[in-house]
């Protein structure tokens, strides 16, 4: 198989948004994924979060492992760098891209596989270092590119495709998030644009390891009645915490929302998370209610989404680390190298 | 018997208990003999073990500046009673034992062949000092005080050496120059009458040179080469090289105004995470490395051919140590080679470099940098433990203020906004090297996407058979490039012209150069040539040509380097005679020269390789 252009015909109509673009310059190659893979919607996504944000899409690095999940960033931000890594490492491919150039905006995508097995180290270690990233794991119970195994987030229970059920315990990667100390925390659904694009634009414009557990559901080989990653459970069982809205950096505030009923966080970059709270209990910035709830409401086998926890005064990597302001890769000799004299008196030291 | 005598040329063992503080008193008794111009070169021996077991220092002492670990102890330092009898057993006839007498041992205890200075340390400790710490700690520096004495060290070179570790903490100079003095004081009442036929005489055989080891040595390097990016994961013996670059970064690398960092260290959780990092700061731009040892490559190798494949610059400094698996953890071995230069799955092919001694892993450290830009490939430095943890006495560091960094072929934004056609994976200039594009270069010229499949020469996903091959042969052909860009095997010729010739690489060279004199003295000529890299050069072969038989002199089982010269030249195996040494000790001269001779006089059709004997 070859690649496939797609083509590029800019229709008048089409809104651009503060740079001048349309959505069609956040666009990437074809997607060769199965039509309804829930894969697709989540680029869709990733594109109206991009062009809403109004980023220059050269500003964006986008890496992932290996699975069909991975294969996406060739579907969107064509004009981005991209980095297809090897199976499960994507976490320290990106944390190393990110300790390079702190400059770009870094957008990890994986699978429920590539993060939760395989990846299972790497994706414990970069979010408890703070890499400043976003980290969208395209969740659906399966192994999609090797044909439809269990994967580790497999409730147990499920059902495959095969008829064979799942015995093992699922590994909930929000909750893993939740204890390992990533600053901004959300759930959201491949099938619910409306709640999943905030969620991308909160977590791009947040500094620090922003985790997205996105339920997607594989149409091949997970979407049938047995399948807690299908698009009829999800919906049926979808408890959204919360919706969101993404108010950028000075620009006019819409509309107030009733009181007691709506929160505002504020960003680094001050931009604004507008929360309309659903469930009037859920707080966001609260940790380890996070976890309670997130546990609880899976007890009775829902799946919670929204924002789950927000952090806005987190620090990343490079703050742990102490680097300097400008990218590592811009530094030259001149900033790097001791030089001639210096090495006189090292040599000096050692006789 | 009579005792062995001999002046700036003798064997000093130290047995020692671990941790019990005895490293930086015997490196105090090496440096003393180097401040008085005579060459040492000493070798830790050491268990996997932090406290408790035994350990051992090794101190060469030699006018002529044979640096190679020579076997054998003229003058053994006994202070560990778990390990007596072996230590005992391993004196030369006629040599010395140096103890602590304080609880009498049965004569059985002893050889009559070698003579016993006896000096109540322990009792004399406990008479000087109340606190338990302090009577164990100065019992070194007590014995280090008989010792000069008895080999004729002067003592104000001694306290200058114990005024500048203590510099910082002044207060502890006079209890050791005390210390110090008590040993000299017992050694001067109870040996004198009766002096030992060791001794040290000043001489001018030092120069200018420092004594320094590997893992430092590599770690300024990399300060020097302009790295930016460490990751990596604990590993004897690589740790020291991880924690030197940042000591060196946390004095060289802080921007004055603000006291931020030009560099950024990451231990990982593993190996496979920092060869990723160090792989996804490549790709962005930032020169990285990381360190480690066999157990550690082991695990990088599928990011290793990520990186050759998708053409990434990546620096790794390996370590060697004994393998296979956790093998002999602190005992050196050149046991990587083949998992080094051919890691990972499908065709891989890396470069190596082979440094001898620090000097040539600062050397090289600096050069790996520069390679793995210009190549676009994984470079691995291949130390190991014998260079990379001992101190060793080599020619100072040296830096031209003129050098800059070689960053490759990378299309900037001008080029591309001047329309230049950016091909990744296009070999444009004939050299395989393609050029590349740092993240976030252009607004819309310059992207792509980094795969570890098939692609075309612009970079899209391929797999059309002549796309696949345009490929693999476009790497091959860089492979050669890299032939001409690294360091080149330095040949020596023998005194008078011979049909014998020697190949060997690393950190056997100073025993290689002691043996080549030694079997000289026999009357055995052999021209050597030290590799000094893989690709090997055409001189490699030039060299195998014009020699009937030549020895490949290694430090592994299998004879790593000498398959990988049948491989790579495809050089019938008959003329390449296998000298194999791996018990897990530095190598020899004195084994050299016998595996060597044996074989010169014996002329064998078919090569026997000489086997490691206890040497
Ligand atoms: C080291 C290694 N082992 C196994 C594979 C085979 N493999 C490719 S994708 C995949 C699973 C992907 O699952 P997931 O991350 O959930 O992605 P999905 O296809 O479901 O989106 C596996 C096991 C591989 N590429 N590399
Ligand atoms: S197999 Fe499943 S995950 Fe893969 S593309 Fe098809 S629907 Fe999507
Ligand atoms: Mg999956």
């Amino acid at each position: 198989m070859t690649y496939i252009t797609k083509p590029k015909l800019h229709h008048p109509s089409l809104a651009c948004n503060a740079l001048g673009f349309t959505r069609r310059d956040y666009e990437g190659k074809i997607s060769t994924l199965c039509a309804g893979c829930g894969h697709d919607s989540i680029s869709a996504s990733i594109i109206r979060a991009c062009w809403e944000l109004a980023i220059e899409p050269h500003r964006v690095a986008k890496l992932s492992g290996i699975g069909c999940s991975s294969k996406t960033p060739d579907y969107f931000l064509g004009q981005s760098h991209g980095f297809n890594t090897v199976h499960g490492r994507m976490p320290s491919v990106l944390t190393g891209a990110a300790l390079a150039n702190r400059d770009l905006i870094y957008l990890g995508v994986s699978g429920d596989g590539d993060s939760a097995s395989i990846g299972m180290g790497q994706f414990v270690h970069a979010i408890r270092r703070g890499v400043n990233m976003t980290y969208i794991v395209e969740n659906n119970g399966v192994y999609g590119l090797t044909k439809g195994q269990f994967s580790a987030t497999a409730d147990a229970g499920s059902v495959s495709k095969k008829g064979v059920a799942n015995s093992d315990a699922p590994i909930d990667l929000v909750g893993l998030a939740l204890q390992l100390g990533a600053s901004y925390v959300a759930r959201g659904f491949s099938g619910d644009k409306q709640q999943l694009v905030p969620l991308i634009k909160g977590a791009i414009a947040h500094r620090g390891a922003a985790l997205i557990d996105v339920i997607s559901p594989c149409v091949a080989f997970n979407n049938h009645a047995g399948s807690t990653k299908s698009y009829e459970y999800v919906r049926e069982h979808n408890d959204a915490v919360n919706r969101l809205d993404f108010i950028a950096p000075r620009t006019e505030i819409v509309a107030d929302y009733a009181p007691g009923e709506t929160i505002e966080i504020e960003q680094h970059d001050g931009s604004r998370l507008r929360l309309h709270k659903l469930d009037a209990a859920y707080d966001p910035s609260d940790r380890i209610a996070a976890m309670n709830y997130v546990h609880a409401h899976q007890a009775k086998g829902e799946v919670v989404t929204g924002l789950l926890y927000v952090d806005e005064t987190a620090q990343d990597l490079h703050a742990h680390l102490g680097t300097v302001a400008a990218p590592l890769n811009s530094l030259d000799a001149a900033a790097l190298c001791p030089g001639a004299a210096t090495l006189d008196k090292i040599n000096a030291a050692l006789r | 018997m009579k005792s062995i005598t001999a002046t700036n040329d003798f064997v000093v063992k130290f047995a020692n208990v671990n941790g019990s503080g005895s490293a930086s008193a015997n490196e105090m008794f090496a440096k003393s003999i180097l401040r008085m111009g005579v060459p040492v070169s000493p070798r830790n021996i050491f268990p996997s073990n932090i406290q408790g077991l035994p350990t051992w220092y090794e101190v060469r002492v030699n006018e002529r500046g044979w640096l190679g670990r020579r076997g054998g102890v003229d003058l053994m330092v006994a202070m560990n009673p778990q390990t007596w009898d072996a230590d005992i057993a391993e004196i030369e006839p006629g040599g010395y034992l140096f103890y602590d007498s304080t609880r009498p041992l049965p004569k059985s205890k002893f050889r009559d062949e070698v003579r016993t200075l006896g000096m109540p340390i322990t009792d004399i400790c406990n008479a000087t000092y109340d606190d338990p710490r302090q009577r164990q700690l100065f019992k070194n520096i007590i014995y280090v005080g008989a010792l000069s004495v008895l080999l004729g060290i002067e003592a104000d070179v001694i306290e200058t050496l114990i005024g500048e570790q203590y510099r910082s903490k002044p207060k502890l100079y006079e209890p050791n120059v005390k210390a110090l003095h008590i040993g000299r004081d017992y050694a001067q009442r109870n040996f004198s009458a009766e002096p030992i036929g060791l001794a040290v005489r000043r001489a001018d055989a030092v120069g200018d040179r420092i004594f320094v080891d590997g893992n430092d040595a590599a770690a300024l390097g990399c300060v020097y080469g302009g790295a930016t990016v460490c990751a990596w994961y604990p590993i004897t013996p690589s740790s020291s090289l991880a924690e030197a670059f940042q000591k060196y970064c946390a004095k060289y690398r802080i921007d004055p105004d603000t006291g931020a960092h030009r560099y950024a260290i990451v231990q990982a959780e593993d190996e496979i995470a920092s060869i990723g990092m160090v792989t996804g700061a490549g790709w962005n731009g930032a020169r990285a490395f990381t360190t480690t040892s066999g157990p550690g490559v082991s695990l990088m190798t599928e990011f290793i051919g990520l990186a050759y494949f998708a053409e990434i610059p990546v620096t790794i400094i390996d370590v060697q140590r004994g393998g296979p698996s956790t093998g002999m953890p602190t005992r050196t071995q050149q046991a990587d080679l083949i998992s080094c230069a051919y890691a990972s799955h499908g065709d891989t092919k890396h470069v190596l470099l082979f440094p001898q001694d620090p000097l040539e892993c600062f050397e090289f450290a600096v050069q790996a940098l520069d390679l793995a830009d210009r190549l676009q490939t994984p470079v691995f430095v291949m130390t190991d433990l014998d260079i990379g943890m001992n101190q060793r006495l080599c020619a100072p560091f040296a830096w031209d203020d003129a050098r800059t960094y070689d960053r490759g072929k990378v299309m900037t934004a001008a080029e591309l906004e001047a329309g230049k056609d950016f091909g990744r994976y296009k070999d444009v200039d004939g050299d395989g090297i393609p050029w590349r594009t740092y993240p976030g270069t252009h607004a819309d010229k310059g992207a792509y996407f980094t795969r570890g499949t098939s692609r075309d020469p612009y970079a899209r996903y391929s797999e059309r058979g002549p796309d696949y091959l345009y490929n693999m042969e476009r790497l091959l052909k860089k492979f050669e490039t890299a032939k001409t860009l690294v360091p080149q095997p330095l040949p020596h010729k023998a005194a008078q012209p011979t049909k014998l010739g020697v190949i060997h690489f690393g950190s056997t060279a100073p025993a290689m150069e002691e043996a080549i004199d030694m079997l000289e003295c026999d009357g055995v000529h052999l021209d050597t040539l030290r590799v000094r890299a893989f690709p090997f050069a055409d001189a490699v072969a030039e060299f195998i040509a014009a020699h009937e038989r030549v020895f490949v002199v290694e430090q592994n089982r299998d004879a790593q380097l000498r398959s990988m010269l049948v491989n790579e030249f495809g050089i019938d195996p008959a003329r390449l005679v296998p000298v194999l040494h791996y018990d897990g000790t530095p190598i020899t001269a004195r084994f050299i020269a016998g595996a060597i001779a044996r074989h010169a006089r014996g002329a064998h059709a078919t090569p026997q390789p000489a086997q490691a004997a206890n040497a």
